[in-house]
């Protein structure tokens, strides 16, 4: 489609907070022209030097809550079988009470899963809000069941999802936060595929996305395809080798899905020179991968485990390199060569310059890219400073849309948290947007092209949110500040009159929240 | 003009009193509620976005007015004559519960009525307007709230607190004083003003995004219109039918004798730039949503009705002029309207000041004569007993020069 009205070269501001960033907060405008004397490059890449700006401070008793993976899927894996003991014994009771005299005690509830279903989008949205300002206090809904305790996935979800929303309103840009998006959404998991998942996905992002993403892709390609998270999703969890001695029997077999998709969507990318034989190759390679179960058979249950039974015990050929029999250290030698491969430096530099720069990225964006993550051996830092330093990046105009993530934490920052600080009311816009959090429709993640977000659906609900949010302002600032603000001088006449018009500063503020130069990057 | 006119300006009127007199109103004892057995209440309607007061009450007996107001002024002949509240002022025909509740005595109009602030900004005009401070800027506390805490400690309508209707708390009740939230239950739509808004700004400078918009509200509306008629959203505070159902809610709570005894309700979509109606069209159907809010609240306060005080007020009115697109653009001097059984009404107050280009504020809006803060102190001395120092210095500050307006209550 389409590129916005103005084919003029963006302004720098709307470059780092927009394009780069997760939007500006009051203030930070005057911050970029102060600290920084107006150099925009120095100011990105001042966030690339700050130690572990990426991590989720751990100590921090905010994050009490969270998690590692093992424990998470562990706790995952005790209540699913909790749950299943509560159902045969619902069961066995149900069939006793016609004979019982005395009624026998209740049986404890199933509780549901949460999951994002779209009559719990349609009513979260239609939930009115209660008001939470200062001396206000909300009146009592009328008074309806209280709920059963979330299982522990959805606690453990909603501890991560706080944990992450947080992350995205205190940071200073938030460069380095939208390359964790970016590789969270490369290597997604769904937590759509089973509880495991949705207990696991945010500790996944933790554990093998936020610690590499200004490190080496080799790395953070090997955290990820070991992580239980990754390998229960692609199912590596099922695949055993033929000739092994678990597949002798013959019941189980090899299941190609983590291999193809890690040489599809997560390195060399389609028509990166594999063939069907390179696939199932890569797939015998991979088998043994596995997670430890609650009986504790293979290791620590919930822990990433290499069964050896279920390998493939043979020399493989992958793109005509041959590995020899060598239990799991056979992936891993071909994982390190995958991940350096020329295929893979030109499928990942094109992903990046069309996340951060146009849908359809300028040639010599992607070639210098390219050249980068080979010369440095796939150095992502390397990678994010070259990004910054790319004329590309500052002289294409912002035609790319905010994805709902991104719109909704822009929101956030420029309008203040929702009075709750409770990322429900986040999750279910995200939800209403299509972008339902470590949810994506497959193993490709969310789309990153503006037609897939400038929908009709999408602006309408775009929309409705703006106007939500825009009145859960408290102590609502005149929205001409607020749009100096966040866009600056490089707001369009037409915008700033729109807003300067406005007949209240709710509605301003959702003028501002819908301006092209807010949805746009 | 000002022989149709009951009460004098009351800031001229005040400066004809003796400083005696007003010592004595200052430290006058608090009204004895508890010995008439009163048990008062206030209601607050921000009207949001500028009400045009010449199209809600119409000065039809002046010889001025038709002229200026063109194709939307009232008239009191032709098929939707405006109602007639003396022989000069007339009011919408939209509004026919106002009218009646005129008649009876219980309604009344200030007109040519202003806040202090004398500029063209509805977020500037409506911080003034609802924190109570002479400028704009304050927006930490309203001045209904800081009413509430001036009251003494253990007073039943300080103990109550307040009440906020609708998704977010309007200024004027904000602050310490405890302050009850309630919103009717729906997520209203945003408002087509805030579409065609958005709409408008897109097509100038995003086509791509103008026309997904366009398709994703077309769609909206026509799965609305596919549902039963109970299956719609009521509609936001800046439709009809919002306006009503949320005094309907807010009536219910008011008329508990726990319930809270003051309330502040926001109703928006009064910018009225384009095509703004008179006696019909769009204004018509917002006053008629006003009207409707009045008679929820008549009906839902039942007893409460007779000791309630309704004031509909807005930031500034609108010129008297109209445009060229057949509405009227941001002006001065308007109406506050006042409603309930503790009204003493049946009257329109106003200092007329005409509306020769001479005797037009900037030579473009209704000149305002009558202080809205001196209606509104009048209102929270007689009904809650505030005194008149109070008032000017913390409920209003630095406003001990407008004097409270009395005699609006029974």
């Amino acid at each position: 489609m389409a590129a916005p009205a103005s084919p003029t070269r963006p302004d720098s501001a709307l470059v780092v907070f927009n394009r780069f960033g997760l939007g500006a907060r009051p203030g930070d405008l005057d911050k970029l022209k102060g600290d920084l004397r107006g150099d925009p490059r120095a100011y990105l890449k001042a966030e690339l030097r700050q130690p572990d700006i990426a991590m989720i401070p751990y100590d921090d008793p905010a994050y009490a809550g969270l998690l590692g993976s093992t424990a998470a899927i562990q706790a995952s894996m005790a209540a699913s079988f909790q749950r299943k003991l509560d159902m045969q014994a619902g069961t066995r009771q149900a069939t006793m009470t016609n004979v019982a005299a005395v009624p026998p005690p209740v049986a404890p509830t199933m509780p549901a899963v949460a999951s994002a279903k779209p009559a719990a989008v349609a009513e979260m949205l239609a939930k009115p809000t209660t008001l939470a300002a200062g001396a206000t206090k909300p009146v009592a809904q009328p008074p309806a069941a209280p709920p059963a305790p979330p299982p522990i996935e959805a606690r453990l979800f909603q501890a991560e999802a706080q944990a992450r929303f947080d992350k995205a309103l205190k940071a200073d840009v938030g460069f380095v936060e939208r390359l964790v998006y970016f590789w969270s959404n490369h290597f997604c998991v769904s937590v759509a595929k089973d509880n495991i998942i949705r207990a696991s996905a945010g500790a996944f992002e933790r554990e093998a996305i936020r610690p590499f993403v200004l490190g080496r892709f080799a790395d953070m390609l090997l955290a990820v395809e070991h992580h239980p998270a990754m390998l229960f999703y692609l199912d590596n969890q099922q695949s055993v080798g033929p000739k092994s001695r678990a597949g002798n029997n013959g019941k189980r077999g090899l299941n190609e899905n983590l291999a193809r998709e890690i040489l599809e969507l997560h390195t060399l990318g389609v028509g990166g020179g594999y063939s069907q034989a390179d696939v199932t190759s890569f797939a015998r390679i991979l088998t043994g991968w596995m997670i430890g179960g609650r009986d504790g058979h293979l290791g620590e249950p919930g822990n990433f485990a290499f069964n050896a039974n279920a390998h493939e015990p043979s020399d493989e050929v992958l793109l005509g390199k041959t590995y020899p029999a060598g239990g799991q250290g056979q992936a891993e030698a071909a994982l390190n060569d995958i991940a350096r491969h020329p295929a893979t430096a030109q499928h990942i530099a094109t992903q990046i310059a069309r996340h951060f720069i146009a849908d359809n990225p300028p040639p010599a964006a992607v070639t210098r890219l390219a050249k980068v993550f080979v010369k440095s051996d796939g150095d992502l830092r390397a990678m994010a400073a070259t990004l910054i330093d790319m004329p590309e990046a500052w002289s294409t105009p912002l035609a790319k849309m905010r994805s709902p993530f991104d719109f909704i934490v822009a929101i956030r920052r420029a309008a203040g948290p929702d009075p709750a600080n409770n990322p429900n009311q986040s999750l279910g816009w995200l939800n209403a947007l299509g972008e339902p959090l470590w949810q994506p429709p497959g193993p490709n993640g969310f789309a990153d092209e503006a037609d897939a977000w400038a929908s009709a659906e999408g602006m309408k609900i775009r929309l409705d949110i703006a106007w939500q949010a825009a009145r859960q302002v408290k102590n609502i600032g005149n929205p001409d500040d607020t749009l100096n603000a966040v866009i600056g001088p490089s707001a369009s006449p037409e915008t700033r009159l729109a807003i300067a018009q406005a007949e209240s500063k709710q509605q301003g503020l959702a003028m501002l929240l819908m301006a092209p130069e807010f949805q746009r990057r | 003009m000002s022989l149709l006119c009951e009460i004098p300006n009351p800031s001229r009127r005040a400066v004809l009193m003796t400083g005696g007199a007003l010592f004595a109103w200052a430290y006058m004892p608090r009204f004895a509620r508890a010995a008439n057995n009163r048990d008062p209440r206030l209601i607050v309607i921000v009207l949001r976005g500028a009400l045009d007061g010449l199209s809600t009450v119409g000065p039809v007996g002046d010889p001025d007015y038709a002229g200026l107001h063109g194709d939307i002024a009232l008239s009191l002949s032709g098929p939707h004559a405006a109602l007639p509240l003396d022989g000069f002022f007339a009011v919408n025909p939209a509004m026919p519960v106002f009218a009646r509740l005129f008649k009876a005595k219980q309604a009344a109009v200030v007109h040519a009525a202003a806040t202090g602030y004398r500029e063209r900004s509805h977020f500037d005009g409506q911080d003034v307007l609802e924190s109570g401070f002479a400028g704009p800027g304050h927006v930490a506390t309203g001045w209904l709230n800081r009413a509430l805490e001036s009251l003494p400690s253990g007073d039943r309508v300080a103990t109550l607190g307040g009440l906020a209707v609708g998704p977010s708390t309007p200024l004027v009740i904000r602050g310490s004083a405890p302050v009850l939230g309630w919103a009717p239950q729906y997520l209203p739509a945003p408002s087509d003003t805030l579409a065609a808004r958005v709409l408008d700004l897109y097509s100038h400078r995003d086509p791509v995004l103008a026309v997904a918009l366009k398709r994703g509200l077309d769609a909206d509306k026509m799965a609305l219109g596919d549902k039963m008629d109970s299956m719609k959203p009521k509609g936001g505070l800046d439709s009809a039918a919002g306006m009503r159902q949320a005094a309907q809610g807010a009536a219910k709570l008011i008329a508990a004798d726990d319930g809270p005894r003051v309330a502040a309700l926001a109703f928006d979509g009064w910018d009225t730039h384009v095509n703004e109606g008179g006696a019909t069209g769009r204004l018509a159907s917002l006053l008629g949503g006003l009207d409707g809010a009045f008679e929820e609240f008549e009906k839902g306060l039942g007893e409460r009705w007779k000791d309630t005080a309704i004031v509909a007020i807005t930031e500034f009115g609108r010129t008297a002029r109209i445009n060229g697109t057949v509405g009227t653009d941001h002006g001065t001097g308007t109406v506050a309207l006042l409603a309930g059984g503790a009204i003493k009404g049946g009257r329109v107050i106003a200092d007329w000041p005409g509306l020769k280009p001479a005797q037009l504020y900037e030579q473009r809006d209704l000149a305002p004569t009558s202080d809205v803060r001196a209606v509104l102190k009048g209102l929270l001395a007689d009904q809650f007993g505030l005194s008149a120092a109070v008032l000017g210095d913390k409920v209003f500050p630095e406003s001990g020069s407008v004097n409270p307006m009395r005699d609006l209550i029974t």
